[in-house]
């Protein structure tokens, strides 16, 4: 029933990259949550939260620590139980970790791989490492890899499964600044190709803005706030841009001082040097 | 010129060009070849008696002779069967073990305290009983190598199992693996380096007991060989025997540095040789 929709809608895009898919209510969302609760002890870490994603949709999901990011896409990812609670999610979903968590005692290619029961394994691996730009790196261990080239293999580990939701948890808050501009450009290229619904958890504003179709504030285990991304991509750090920031920015209780802003720009990972 | 040159040496170091003390200074292997030329000239002299020890080139002569006449390496293979047996019993029960107990709450409730008990009791003790049970045949001396090395291979394959990254075991489950297919991919190989330091440590331990195992009324083995060279007062054979021993433990290690490195290729450490 979902396949159809992200077939059109990897035509639409196809003809139009740029432009971010709508999310019309009309379509039946990949990911539906409803007045969703997570609780450990006394704590409720996710509190009556309502969450739709279309399929195909990018989402960026902002939030200070503690503010239930984390638990919200473990439990998009089927690690926590959810009890008998409503939660929607595509059949076929892959993680990418702040940390590659690849198993070192496989070799790159078997860590794509891992899981994956079909013939033509090493080919599918092979095709998605050489999407990611690591075809030469099929045979190397883990403990080789750079890790923006561990990242990337975690991002080939996912895709290769075609899922109709890719979560993303801070994949690049680890690498440096130019990684993490290269990695931004790959993960838009693979969202074009593939079409999954992604989820980007994310504690970087300006990360957020760059990438999604739509960017959500968690706060206290709830949607505290909102924001449609109407720019055309790739996104020049322009006005619409910082106001958009300064809009999420303040939703987050952060104040940004014009001053700095110049600075910003220049540095659109958040790196605020003078 | 000449004078330039006596300066620079006096100077330099106390010894002229060419002497050899600092290349000696490291040679690990000076002191056992001067222990075995004393050895050699006190048994020459008559300081040492024949039938309180051999003399080096006694033992050299015995060693070739035994193989030569086939009595030595039959007896070594002998031995060897008994602690190869023991040790794929200890293999068996220890890995069986330490899964269970690594793996699940309740099998640790049930499995652990008991191997700690065990472990208390030192296994050599036990040969008496095993004597009683299995009589004085193949069985106890199995048994007794069986028992001395279940318990390290599971204490170290339980702690590699409960030292699992569990963000690793988390990602994978992600990925759809659970079940068997989670522990074959990720659980045990994870638990492989621990697993490799018990199994070192078992195989040390079962020459030790195999020497006390094989005191039972032997047959045949290393053991037989000592024991029958004792009542003859041959002490070339006894050290003939006692080198094979310590080759054996030598050749326990090196097999076992060999499967680490084709098993644990992918750690950095090698990986980088």
């Amino acid at each position: 029933m979902v396949q159809p929709r992200i077939r059109r809608r990897a035509f639409d895009t196809a003809a139009v990259p740029t432009v971010a898919p709508s999310t019309a209510p009309s379509i039946a969302p990949a990911v539906k949550l409803n007045g969703f609760v997570r609780q450990f002890g006394e704590n409720r870490v996710i509190d009556g939260l309502d969450l739709s994603i279309a399929p195909g949709e990018f989402v960026a999901l902002l939030g200070a620590s503690g503010s239930g990011k984390t638990t919200l896409l473990r439990t998009l990812a089927g690690l926590d139980p959810v009890g008998d609670q409503d939660v929607t999610t595509p059949s076929t979903r892959a993680v990418v970790f702040q940390d590659a968590r690849l198993l070192p005692w496989k070799k790159v290619w078997r860590n794509v791989a891992l899981g994956l029961k079909d013939k033509d394994v090493r080919a599918r691996a092979e095709a998605a490492l050489k999407e990611v730009g690591l075809g030469h790196r099929l045979d190397a261990w883990p403990s080789t890899l750079s890790g923006g080239e561990a990242q990337r293999t975690a991002l080939a580990r996912a895709l290769v499964r075609e899922p109709g939701l890719l979560l993303l948890d801070e994949p690049f808050a680890a690498l440096d600044a130019l990684t993490r501009l290269k990695m931004h450009d790959l993960v838009l290229n693979l969202w074009n190709e593939h079409r999954p619904a992604v989820l980007l958890v994310t504690h970087d504003v300006d990360e957020a803005i760059s990438l999604a179709d739509r960017v959500l504030v968690l706060n206290k285990g709830r949607i505290a706030a909102e924001e449609h991304i109407p720019l055309e991509r790739p996104r020049a750090p322009d006005a619409r841009f910082q106001a958009i920031r300064r809009r999420l920015l303040g939703h987050l209780g952060v104040e940004a001082p014009a001053s700095h802003e110049g600075a910003l720009i220049a540095f659109p990972t958040g790196e605020a040097v003078q | 010129m000449s004078l330039a040159t006596a300066d620079r040496i006096s100077l330099a170091r106390p010894f002229p060009k060419g002497w050899r003390w600092p290349r000696l200074s490291r040679a690990r292997w000076l002191s056992p070849v001067v222990l075995l030329a004393l050895w050699e000239l006190g048994s020459r002299f008559g300081l040492i008696p024949e039938r309180v020890l051999a003399a080096p080139s006694t033992v050299a002569e015995t060693f070739w002779a035994l193989t030569v006449s086939g009595e030595l390496p039959a007896n070594l293979l002998v031995s060897l069967a008994r602690a190869a047996a023991g040790l794929a019993i200890a293999l068996a029960v220890a890995v069986s073990l330490g899964l269970l107990a690594g793996l699940s709450r309740w099998g640790e409730t049930v499995v652990d305290p008991l191997m700690q008990i065990k472990r208390t009791i030192p296994s050599l003790a036990l040969t008496p009983l095993f004597i009683v049970w299995f009589g004085i045949g193949e069985t106890p001396k199995i048994a007794l190598i069986a028992v001395a090395t279940t318990f390290p291979i599971y204490l170290n394959l339980f702690a590699g199992v409960r030292g699992i990254d569990v963000r690793l075991v988390e990602a994978a489950r992600s990925f759809g693996l659970s079940g068997w297919s989670l522990v074959r991919e990720v659980i045990l190989p994870g638990a492989l380096p621990s697993f490799f330091v018990g199994l070192r440590y078992a195989l040390g331990v079962s020459v030790l007991v195999l020497v006390v195992a094989e005191q039972i009324n032997a047959q045949a083995g290393l053991g037989h060989l000592i024991n029958n060279a004792r009542d003859f007062m041959r002490t070339d054979i006894i050290v003939v025997c006692l080198l094979v021993y310590a080759l054996l433990g030598l050749g326990a290690d090196a097999l076992v540095r060999t499967l680490e490195r084709r098993a644990l290729a992918w750690r950095p450490s090698l990986v980088e040789q």
